[in-house]
């Protein structure tokens, strides 16, 4: 390991040795990790490498089977999260927790409320502060509206403003960004580098590699649940990176085949949701992958959400090749070859409790019976094709799964969905904290099924990752489509420029 | 939970065990509990807890209860006792308290899902109700000349067995449920809905439409059960089988039907179903009080929910996997 100078600062939070198993499944073997304070470390490696359950033990959701944290120099022994948090540290988790009937403010400042005389609630400071915290992070979002509702990077937002509310000594931070766009990213790191001028350390865990580079200074690398290198940044490519977290070269990031569109399979028509969006009309055509960016906030998902039938439209028409689709009735956009692959894995996308192998035969229900009744054989191989293909990572299938970690689970839901053989696929966020390896996956995957004839709309945060698939990119801004750019004008400048709505 | 841990203690095969274990006690300890007579009463009895705790099992499964049952059945006795007293064919009664059933349960199912209301509320509220219109139709009267071919098959038994007749239909309607609870794409779509109502939406599956189905068919099972209580006892009243709402669900429960829904099997069910009417044999072979009789049952209800999370954290803490449940599962679920 690395220490920068004998003489430098000393760790402020130090992990030495710690092993955690989930019965069969080795979590973690014999990892160190120091924090040094004024520090932006990044834990980097592959989907299941144990970088969320290393974070769980430091902040003690997880006991360690071996090993020790160290707080200044001196053992600590965390038994919750709680006792993490009075000790300084500041835990924003892979998925946000949000309780749904309480509002912004009261989650933020949940059980430590601002307090005027005689112990009664202070809501206007409470208010107050959430308002400041939202300026801080530049988005807009009303401190007293309830929880429930809120897209994922609005709860993720909502999760970063109650982790920086503690004004921690050490804030960690696992996959913050990963449903975030380019300008929120910005302004989280700019309250990230102020903190860290402040003395804060930070760990800080994503699977954008440029997001690592941009702001942290040192990075520590997992592969398989073991301590693989922890090393400057500086003088290290990406390729670098890549290769201490897969152990080998990496394939093109984004394998974007050439393909020649066929007939329109998508169409849409004047599609209004009051309140959400309006008036949006696009199509998409078979051997297509049509990116759909935007701000957080601008309606992507939620038009995505009313063509596949989740949510009611109030006016307009969506048509799957030439089929028009009942409003509000996924089973029929199902049956006529839609598929939609949801922003939020944990309730949408996945029953927590159930297998992968019953989780991905959802999808398959009207498919996979002889005469009435369920054919579990074809169940069974159906689901563990997909898994196979899609390289989840995973002990059985018949575990439920809530024990994959965030990236596996993501690939259940996509292997859920390309079990269908669609002929329109939506993506909302396909690849969110999916590793680098595995995005080129899913992206050579995305690019087969486009030149396989299916119409692919695919609605992403990750910019470069629109830039690099799309054939075309239509561009949301408040509800509205302003813009639709082709391949060869796509560029970063032209997609913000319409997602800010510069352009008309 | 990986299966095979689940698999070791699952709380159907403890309640199967649990009904064994009971039924040799029982046989060995209680007098008069073992010969062929008594236990063809025991089998009687709990029949009707047994019918109605046949699409109970679903509901639960799916997330949904239904508390109105007793009274639907109530309301079928004493519809078909005031039918019956106005001189109308028994042929022609019983097809019309079904059908009276059915509309019993599609009012519950369109309460909950047209309206989004929540079934506790809904079908406390039915179970007034519908108890109600029964003491309106029927008033004080108990009508008791049914034709006695009816009531011989509604209380005889099979020869000198411990087997009544209306067994036979029961294990007709048991295999009809399992096979549509464990075997069927309807089956497999309940316990999605049970686990996670927003991802069996997100994954095609038509929710609204699922429970209108499982209210309705609990309506029919219901009225099934008044007429089958009206025959066996012998006695249309509109107070028939005050109660037995508790009875059922706290069969359901104990078999390991998770009251959050999601988890369960017919199997457990049944032997809780057969479990609780040992015991209540038992009792009264005993001469225990009616009313003692419910407090055990409401006893049993506590334990029943409580049993079988109890057995999955010992089988946690065994496996030594003190953190097999992930740990972000216990906080709320993330809003959407
Ligand atoms: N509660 C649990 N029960 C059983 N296995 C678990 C549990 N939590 C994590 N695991 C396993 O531990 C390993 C590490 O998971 P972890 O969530 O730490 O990965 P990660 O590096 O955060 O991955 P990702 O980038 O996908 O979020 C995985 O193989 C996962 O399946
Ligand atoms: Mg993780």
């Amino acid at each position: 390991m690395t220490h920068p100078s004998d003489t430098g600062p000393a760790p402020v939070l130090a992990l030495k040795g710690i092993s955690k198993s989930f019965g069969a499944v080795r979590a973690l073997r014999d990892v160190s990790l120091e924090l040094f304070p004024g520090e932006v470390h990044a834990l980097a490696g592959e989907n299941g490498a144990g970088k969320s359950t290393l974070i769980k033990t430091l902040a003690g959701v997880h006991r360690p089977d071996a090993g020790q944290v160290l707080l200044d120099g001196e053992p600590v022994v965390f038994h919750g999260p709680g006792d993490a948090r009075d000790a300084g540290i500041a835990v924003i988790y892979q998925e946000p927790t949000l309780f749904p009937d309480l509002s912004i403010a009261e989650n933020i400042f949940m059980g430590r409320r601002p307090r005027r005389a005689l112990r009664r609630i202070d809501h206007k400071a409470t208010h107050d502060a959430t308002a400041a915290l939202m300026r801080r992070l530049g988005v807009e979002l009303d401190p007293d509206r309830p929880a429930r509702g809120l897209s994922i990077a609005d709860q993720q937002i909502v999760e970063i403003a109650k982790a920086l509310s503690f004004d921690a000594r050490v804030l960690i931070m696992d996959e913050p960004t990963a449903a975030l766009t380019n300008s929120e990213v910005a302004r989280l790191f700019g309250v990230v580098r102020a903190l860290r001028d402040q003395g804060a350390a930070v760990l800080f865990i994503s699977h954008r590699l440029e997001e690592i580079f941009e702001i942290c200074r040192r990075v520590t690398t997992l592969r398989d649940g073991a301590w693989i290198a922890s090393e400057p940044l500086d003088g290290m490519t990406e390729d670098d990176l890549v290769r201490r977290m897969v152990g080998r070269d990496l394939a093109e990031l984004y394998p974007k085949q050439d393909v020649t569109p066929g007939e329109v399979a998508l169409s849409v028509r004047r599609l209004t949701r009051e309140g959400v969006f309006t008036d949006v009309s696009f199509d998409v055509r078979r051997g297509e992958i049509v990116g759909l960016a935007g701000l957080v906030g601008a309606g992507r998902t939620e038009v995505a959400r009313a063509v596949f039938g989740v949510d009611r439209w109030d006016a307009g028409e969506v048509e799957v090749d030439g089929r028009k689709l009942t409003n509000g009735a996924p089973s029929t956009a199902m049956a006529a070859g839609l598929a939609l692959v949801p922003e939020d894995r944990r309730a949408q996308g996945l029953v927590m409790d159930m297998s992968i192998e019953r989780n991905i035969g959802l999808t398959g229900l009207g498919t996979t019976v002889k005469a009435g009744l369920m054919d579990r054989g074809a169940e069974r191989s159906r689901s563990l094709d997909w898994a196979v293909k899609l390289r989840v990572k995973y002990a059985r299938i018949a575990d439920t799964v809530n024990t994959l970690s965030g990236g596996n689970q993501q690939k259940v839901v996509l292997a859920k969905w390309l079990a269908t053989g669609p002929k329109v696929l939506i993506v909302d966020e396909p690849t969110r904290g999916i590793d680098v390896g595995t995005k080129a996956e899913v992206h050579r995957l995305l690019s087969q099924l486009a030149a396989d004839g299916v119409a692919v709309l695919m609605i992403s945060s990750d910019l470069p990752e629109i830039l690099g698939m799309a054939d075309r990119v239509l561009v949301m801004h408040e509800g509205r489509l302003t813009a639709e750019i082709p391949r060869t004008d796509a560029t970063e400048e032209t997609v913000m420029a319409a997602a800010t709505g510069r352009v008309a | 939970m990986p299966d095979s841990l689940t698999r070791a203690v699952r709380w159907d095969t403890v309640v199967g065990a649990l009904l064994v274990v009971v039924l040799l006690l029982s046989f060995t300890t209680v007098d008069g509990f073992g010969n062929a007579l008594n236990l063809s009463f025991l089998i009687g009895n709990t029949l009707p807890i047994a019918l109605i705790a046949l699409p109970m099992t679903l509901l639960v499964v799916s997330g949904e209860i239904d508390l109105s049952v007793a009274s639907t059945a109530g309301l079928s006795g004493a519809v078909m006792g005031a039918l019956w007293n106005q001189g109308m064919a028994i042929e022609t009664i019983i097809p019309l308290c079904l059908l009276l059933g059915v509309v019993c349960g599609l009012v519950n199912g369109l309460l909950v899902t047209r309206l989004g209301l929540p079934s506790l509320a809904v079908t406390i509220g039915t179970l007034a109700a519908y108890r109600g219109i029964a003491q309106i139709v029927l008033g004080s009267d108990a009508v008791t000349d049914f034709p006695s071919a009816y009531l011989d098959f509604a209380a005889g038994r099979i020869g000198d067995t411990f087997l009544p007749y209306a067994f036979l239909p029961f294990l007709v309607l048991l295999a009809i449920a399992v096979v549509a609870l464990h075997a069927t794409p309807f089956g497999r779509s309940l316990f999605a809905i049970g686990a996670g109502e927003e991802a069996a939406r997100f994954a095609g599956i038509r929710v609204k439409r699922q429970k209108l189905i499982l209210f309705t068919v609990t309506g029919l099972m219901s009225a099934l059960t008044g007429v089958f209580w009206a025959l066996h006892y012998a006695s249309a009243r509109y107070d028939n089988a005050t109660g037995l709402e508790l009875s059922v669900v706290a069969a359901v429960l104990l078999g390991g039907i998770d009251f959050d829904g999601g988890k369960g099997t017919l199997g457990g069910a049944v032997a809780g179903v057969f479990l609780l009417g040992a015991l209540q044999n038992v009792m009264s072979l005993k001469d225990v009080s009616a009313q003692s009789q419910i407090v055990v049952t409401g006893v049993l209800l506590v334990l029943s929910v409580l049993g079988p999370r109890v057995a999955r954290q010992i089988a946690v803490a065994r496996a030594g996997r003190k953190a097999a449940t992930a740990p972000d599962a216990k906080t709320p679920a993330p809003t959407s």
